[in-house]
């Protein structure tokens, strides 16, 4: 008699609209990909809705993220959705504690790119110490998504005594840039398809809410805090001067950028400025404590090559002009549309 | 070297402004033809370094925007035909033509596909043999030879699904013509630098010798310019005209021969419509007969529709040099990056955007 054979149903290699579907394969991948990699109490539960009891104010916030492609140099689509949403709770003081966690999957992802962007999600929540308490999974046709969207929520804690907005920037106060400009935009684009370009460079994608407890902690004068993201320096700038109805100077010379990313730049007809960052921060500082933020700032991984770069003026409100390396000066104006590359 | 923050010192700029001051004691208008020059001076905030008798003035030098209405109609019209993808370089997606931007057409439905190279239009050609990939061909001397070279290599290859729509231009034939209307008294000429390193400083010596305008190739970081300019100032405090390179490192007399010739090879010279000039005798380049099968122009059939242009605009008089962007009622008003009403306002090389964005003079 021939020996019996019992094919044991391997899980397919790539997600299935199956996989979206609310029965078996649907709790399988919630199961093996998601709660498996980030389980926790709160998660564990799987009940329809997470429970928790902060205590405080809270801030509350939510992101989309659609970066294409969704592994790019220095990090990935799941490193980015933690990292844009802790950034967003630690821009108004915010000790970031819960995410939630949702994927719109286009049917055909490998599953294992899925476990990856997961894997990465853990490592990142965990080093910024919040957790992922809910999620979601949707899987649409092929073509109706790019790969992986990731939408994040996150809910965090405000002390007390801390006011942060980008309403309070006065005359005088003291503009403090994190570190270089442009990293993410760059390495990203560097990988995307139709452009490809060799580089070393890589995502400056990171968590800012311990640079910021550390700033806290060294000041009660932070006035605001913005992170660069899309739309770059120069549009976070305008919106802290229109929504702070301050004007802003700031040297180029004191912007810091990397050779490669300047090079970059000029190639592709772009502006550094206009480049979006994903692991850097602007604060305006009373002008008293500044010395003593960027100090502190300095000594954290993620601000290492803080730098102060300008000043809120009460000339020009809602505007922001730059002085060049030459001397002379010019606005620094939000950024219109998608950047796009020039003919010659 | 070190490309990009060795030409921004500003120690090196001071000497040449010094220098500029001292010669430049007579009253003088220069044009910069390029946009990419204008950029740069308004960027760099340099009008503020020129002594008050220097005056520049912006010229044609922007692909996009010298595109005619009826050409981006037909641009648009061709990403409508089922089972095109239109492939531009990014500047173009945006800016509107008579009724609707590449843009507008793609959230309609159209697919455009913005390309940094035509290497990359050539690779869309190749992942989908069933559509019909159609380069949009504009630019000047600068873009034409790698347009050409993709037609080439297109040819080499046998690919049937590879077209170009040719709406390329030559910038001499639009300098002769900008200076026989008489509209601009010019009294130096800041010469196109990647052009230039193309077909070489020759072709614009018929402007000093017959115009007496003195011409000065510039790059295009600011001491490339200044020094430009300050070549240009001394030649009209001399009282010469002659055509002099600021920009050694990129441009020879003679230009760029492989390209030349591969432009050559695949393209003819052929009346061309610019913005605000009309139609230019010998201005633009059509494919040659041999290589018509990659004409999209012959090889599709779309209809364009009537060619409108927006009341108010005045785009075309910006680019003759005849006007300035705040010249232009609709300028920062119904005119902006967000809104644009002419190509102008779009491009990043456009006069209208670098004045909108870098340009106001009275906030320091």
């Amino acid at each position: 008699m021939p020996p019996i054979t019992i094919t044991v149903r391997k899980m397919s290699d790539r997600i299935l609209l199956a996989h979206g579907s609310g029965g078996r394969l649907a709790h399988d991948i919630i199961q093996n990909s998601f709660v498996s990699a980030l389980s926790n109490p709160v998660l564990n539960t799987l009940d329809d809705s997470a429970v928790v009891e902060p205590a405080g104010r809270l801030a509350f916030t939510t992101d989309s993220y659609v970066v294409q492609p969704i592994f790019f140099p220095g990090g990935d689509i799941g490193r980015l959705a933690v990292c844009g949403t802790v950034n967003d709770l630690a821009m108004v003081g915010a000790t970031p504690l819960y995410l939630s966690l949702a994927f719109i999957i286009e049917e055909g992802l490998l599953v294992s790119d899925l476990e990856k962007v997961v894997g990465s999600i853990k490592e990142t929540a965990t080093s910024a110490n919040v957790t992922v308490v809910t999620g979601d999974t949707k899987v649409v046709n092929r073509g109706t998504a790019d790969k992986l969207f990731i939408n994040t929520a996150g809910i965090g804690t405000v002390p007390a005594d801390v006011n942060i907005s980008g309403h309070n920037a006065r005359p005088g106060d003291v503009l403090i840039l994190s570190g270089t400009i442009g990293d993410h935009g760059i390495a990203v684009l560097s990988k995307r398809e139709g452009i490809g370009f060799a580089t070393e460079l890589k995502s400056d994608c990171a968590p800012l809410n311990g640079l910021v407890a550390a700033m806290l902690a060294a000041s009660h004068d932070i006035r605001c805090l913005r992170d660069p993201t899309r739309g770059g320096l120069a549009t976070t700038l305008n919106e802290i001067a229109g929504q702070s109805g301050v004007g802003i100077r700031v040297y180029e010379e004191k912007i810091p950028v990397r050779e490669e990313v300047a090079a970059a730049c000029e190639m592709l007809g772009l502006d550094s400025l206009y480049v979006a960052n994903e692991g850097k921060l602007v604060a305006a500082v009373s002008p008293d404590d500044a010395e003593k933020v960027l100090q502190q700032m300095k000594k954290h991984q993620y601000g290492r090559d803080s730098v102060i770069i300008g000043e809120v003026k009460e000339e020009n409100p809602g505007r922001v002009v730059m002085e060049t390396g030459l001397g002379t000066t010019r606005i620094i104006d939000m950024l219109v549309g998608e950047p796009l590359p020039r003919i010659c | 070297m070190k490309l990009v923050s060795e030409f921004r010192q500003s120690d090196l700029a001071d000497g040449l402004v010094r220098s500029i001051r001292q010669h430049a004691r007579r009253k003088a208008r220069f044009m910069e033809f390029c946009g990419g020059h204008t950029v740069s001076i308004m960027k760099f905030g340099l009008r503020q370094l020129l002594p008050p008798t220097l005056t520049l003035t912006s010229g044609p030098g922007c692909p996009v925007c010298v595109t005619d209405n009826a050409d981006l109609d037909k641009a648009i019209a061709l990403a409508r035909v089922p089972e095109v993808i239109v492939a531009s370089f990014g500047d173009m997606v945006r800016v509107p033509g008579s009724r609707s931007s590449l843009q507008e057409a793609k959230a309609a439905g159209a697919d455009v596909r913005v390309v940094y190279s035509t290497l990359d239009a050539l690779t869309l050609a190749r992942a989908n043999p069933e559509k019909s990939v159609v380069f949009l061909g504009i630019g000047f001397e600068t873009t034409a030879p790698t347009v050409a070279a993709s037609i080439l290599q297109a040819a080499h290859e046998g690919l049937k699904n590879y077209y170009v729509l040719s709406l390329h231009k030559l910038c001499p034939p639009i300098i002769r013509a900008l200076l026989d209307s008489g509209e601009v008294n010019l009294q130096g000429l800041i010469c196109p630098g990647h052009v230039s390193a193309v077909i070489g400083s020759r072709p614009w010596e018929f402007i000093a010798r017959d115009y007496n305008i003195p011409c000065v190739v510039s790059g295009f970081e600011p001491p490339d310019i200044l020094q430009c300019i300050d070549m240009l100032a001394q030649q009209v405090a001399e009282g010469e005209a002659k055509v002099e390179i600021a920009y050694r490192r990129g441009v020879s007399r003679e230009g760029n021969q492989t390209a030349i010739g591969i432009m050559e090879k695949v393209f003819e010279p052929a009346p061309a419509r610019w913005r605000g000039f009309g139609e230019v005798a010998g201005s633009g380049l059509k494919l040659r007969p041999q290589f018509a099968r990659f004409d999209a122009e012959l090889n599709f059939h779309f209809d364009a529709g009537p060619t409108v242009i927006p009341r108010g605009c005045l785009c075309g008089e910006v680019l003759r040099g005849v006007k300035s962007p705040p010249d232009c009622t609709l300028f920062r008003r119904a005119c902006t990056p967000a809104r644009p009403v002419g190509p102008c306002m779009v491009s990043a090389e456009g006069t209208c955007a670098a004045y909108y964005h870098y340009g106001e003079e009275d906030v320091r």
